[in-house]
């Protein structure tokens, strides 16, 4: 049975599984202890509930048939109670909510993913891999500040094997570090973009997302072939609450993907 | 269309219903929104005064019941209370279980809503859906509404398209005349119903006629306006606009307009336990986007300044909201302008948005 996600109370699930990915992000696997929520689609997020603690909006970064997975950094006070959650935790879900990545049928993909902005990328990963054959270049560029900081790192092999050309780059080394080191920008000049058949998908800081889309724009693509995933204080999922207006934007009800053309004149406006 | 001379009985057939009456009545030096028991709690022989942070009782020379303008407070109040329970848990094992509160089989009777107020619970029914506690709590209310015959200095609704007469949804709509005789249109079946309950006599010659000319007089008396142009349009282009400097050196960010405002619907939820940690409650309750945690995110609030704050209030009330709800959020009741502590004024803020852009901005970037 599922319920709609239209509504401020919780269904229950279960951590089956918790692997840390860094010193502050952990990936939690949750199945359902009774109702599951609807089929959520990458770039979708749901409202995670602590008990007693509080309620974050975390975008959905895997999962197959009922079970969800949230890749979690700890920020504040409720995901810090959700990164310490031991298996067997209980947790309340609700969602899944919001517009998620449009991904078209073919032509070459660049998906470019800054610090726990990956997590959102990493079910649009897993599809992709799914349908590879319909595409053509498709190209993951994944940014963190520190060699430490990355995430998913044993599955970068697996998405290089089913033909996704990964490149990584960190904003300071370590000793042990041999990849390369700058902004993600760099690793998109050395691109070779096809302007005319290539949609773009950016989740990270809101900086990064405007600096590399007007990099694309400025190399042909039309803002409607960038996809952003926006931030904003997500709480009641359904656009009823308020908080995450972003202009004419509720962002858990209009986004949190939208595409360029829709986000860049919100971006250029201070403090919207 | 039918006269009832006083509203004794009509009241007391509403309670005898079952309905709980809200109406007007007077407490504290204002005119305010309560159960009331028997039609004597109307605040019979009261006016208003309002003005640009100003807000005070009068004595009217005669005994209208509906003779005050918009109060402090709106109806919703009722129909979206400033604070409510979710839901509780309770730890269950290694689980917990989620209780919703059973939904109270109260039937509200809305005695005396403005035709601002009307016009404004219909864009809250908007906002939060039919299939919403708010769409079922108004469809289970007993609606008798007020054609406006007395507005005051701060009203505006006849250029925001929130009255002064009103024309759908409610069940009962009255038109005060001289000695306590109120003309009575009837606007559904239930209304009806009710009505052919109480003693009510047809309207004399002449009665629709001065109801008519109180409507029209009062829609005359309108002494502002929302500047007559496209506001969403205006709103965008003015985004950088440094007028919002200049509101923002008058504004207090109190959210004042917001508790006030009659289409204001944003709200909070507070997760708490009690001191075992075994049982948890989520609360909602109204918020407001003057409040500095509205806008946070974990690296902070996305709207620190007062002008980002003020901007944000006015764009969404006559710009944004129609992207998301296909109409304006403003009814014009004027409330924002009568409780603002320093008197800050929509339509005198819209009207220098609008003087000031005309002049073509750059688009920053």
């Amino acid at each position: 049975m599922t319920t709609t996600p239209y509504t401020m109370t919780p269904l229950r699930y279960r951590v089956v599984a918790r692997r840390p990915d860094t010193a502050d992000v952990v990936t939690l696997d949750l199945d359902p202890l009774g109702s599951p929520v609807q089929s959520w689609a990458p770039g979708q997020f749901t409202m995670v509930y602590a008990f007693g603690v509080g309620e974050v909006p975390l975008s959905v970064s895997g999962g197959e048939g009922h079970r969800i997975v949230h890749t979690v950094r700890s920020v504040g006070a409720v995901t810090a109670a959700i990164c310490v959650a031991p298996v067997g935790t209980v947790l309340g879900v609700r969602g899944p909510f919001g517009h998620g990545w449009s991904l078209p049928d073919r032509g070459d993909l660049v998906l470019v993913g800054g610090g726990i902005g990956l997590a959102p990328l990493r079910p649009l990963v897993r599809t992709v891999m799914a349908r590879r054959h319909r595409f053509g270049e498709v190209d993951l560029l994944v940014g963190a500040r520190t060699p430490d900081d990355l995430l998913f790192t044993d599955e970068y092999d697996r998405w290089r094997e089913s033909g996704i050309s990964v490149h990584v780059i960190v904003d300071r080394a370590g000793r042990h570090w041999s990849g390369q080191v700058g902004v993600v920008t760099s690793l998109l000049d050395r691109l070779r973009l096809d302007p005319e058949i290539t949609t773009s998908f950016l989740c990270g800081p809101e900086i990064m997302m405007r600096v590399i889309a007007r990099n694309l724009t400025d190399r042909g693509l039309t803002a409607g072939q960038v996809q952003v995933s926006l931030e904003r204080n997500m709480r009641c999922g359904y656009g009823v609450c308020g908080h995450c207006q972003y202009g004419p934007l509720m962002v858990c009800r209009d986004g949190p993907v939208t595409d360029y053309a829709t986000a860049e004149p919100l971006m250029a406006v201070r403090e919207l | 269309m039918v006269v009832l001379t006083g509203l004794t009985e009509l009241v007391a057939r509403l309670r005898a219903e079952g309905y709980r009456v809200v109406g007007p009545t007077v407490r504290d030096d204002a005119i305010v929104l309560d159960e009331i028991q028997s039609a004597d709690e109307l605040p019979y022989g009261y006016g208003v005064d309002a003005a640009p942070g100003r807000y005070r009782l009068r004595r009217r020379g005669d005994a209208a019941a509906f003779g005050h303008s918009a109060g402090p407070q709106s109806w919703k109040q009722f129909l979206h209370p400033p604070r409510r329970q979710l839901w509780t848990a309770d730890r269950d094992g290694g689980s917990f279980t989620v209780t919703e509160p059973a939904n109270p089989d109260e039937r509200l009777a809305l005695l005396g809503v403005r035709p601002c107020d009307l016009a404004a619970i219909a864009v809250q029914r908007r906002v939060f859906g039919e299939d919403s506690d708010y769409a079922r709590r108004i469809d289970q209310a007993f609606v008798i509404a007020v054609n406006c015959t007395e507005p005051a200095e701060v009203c505006f609704c006849v250029s925001a398209g929130g009255g002064p007469r009103a024309d759908t949804g409610y069940d009962l709509a009255l038109t005060e005349l001289a000695n306590s005789r109120y003309l009575v249109e009837i606007g559904s079946e239930t209304g009806s119903a009710l009505l052919s309950q109480v003693v009510y006599a047809p309207a004399e010659p002449g009665d629709i006629a001065t109801a008519n000319d109180q409507i029209r007089t009062a829609e005359n008396r309108m002494s502002r306006a929302l500047p007559d142009t496209d506001l969403p349009g205006l709103l965008r282009r003015a985004a950088e606009s440094p007028h919002w400097d200049d509101v923002a050196s008058r504004c207090l960010t109190c959210g004042n307009c917001t508790m006030v405002c009659p289409t204001c619907f944003c709200t909070s939820v507070v997760d708490t336990t009690d001191v075992t940690g075994d049982h948890a409650e989520r609360w909602q309750g109204w918020a407001s986007c003057f409040d500095l945690d509205y806008s946070e995110l974990h690296g902070g609030q996305v709207r620190t300044s007062g002008a980002s704050r003020y901007r944000q209030w006015l764009t969404h009330k006559f710009g944004t909201w129609h992207a998301q709800f296909g109409q304006s959020g403003c009814v014009g009741c004027g409330r924002c302008v009568a409780w603002c502590p320093v008197g800050i004024d929509v339509t005198a803020e819209l009207t220098a948005l609008a003087a000031t852009s005309d002049i073509d901005q750059p688009v920053p970037s």
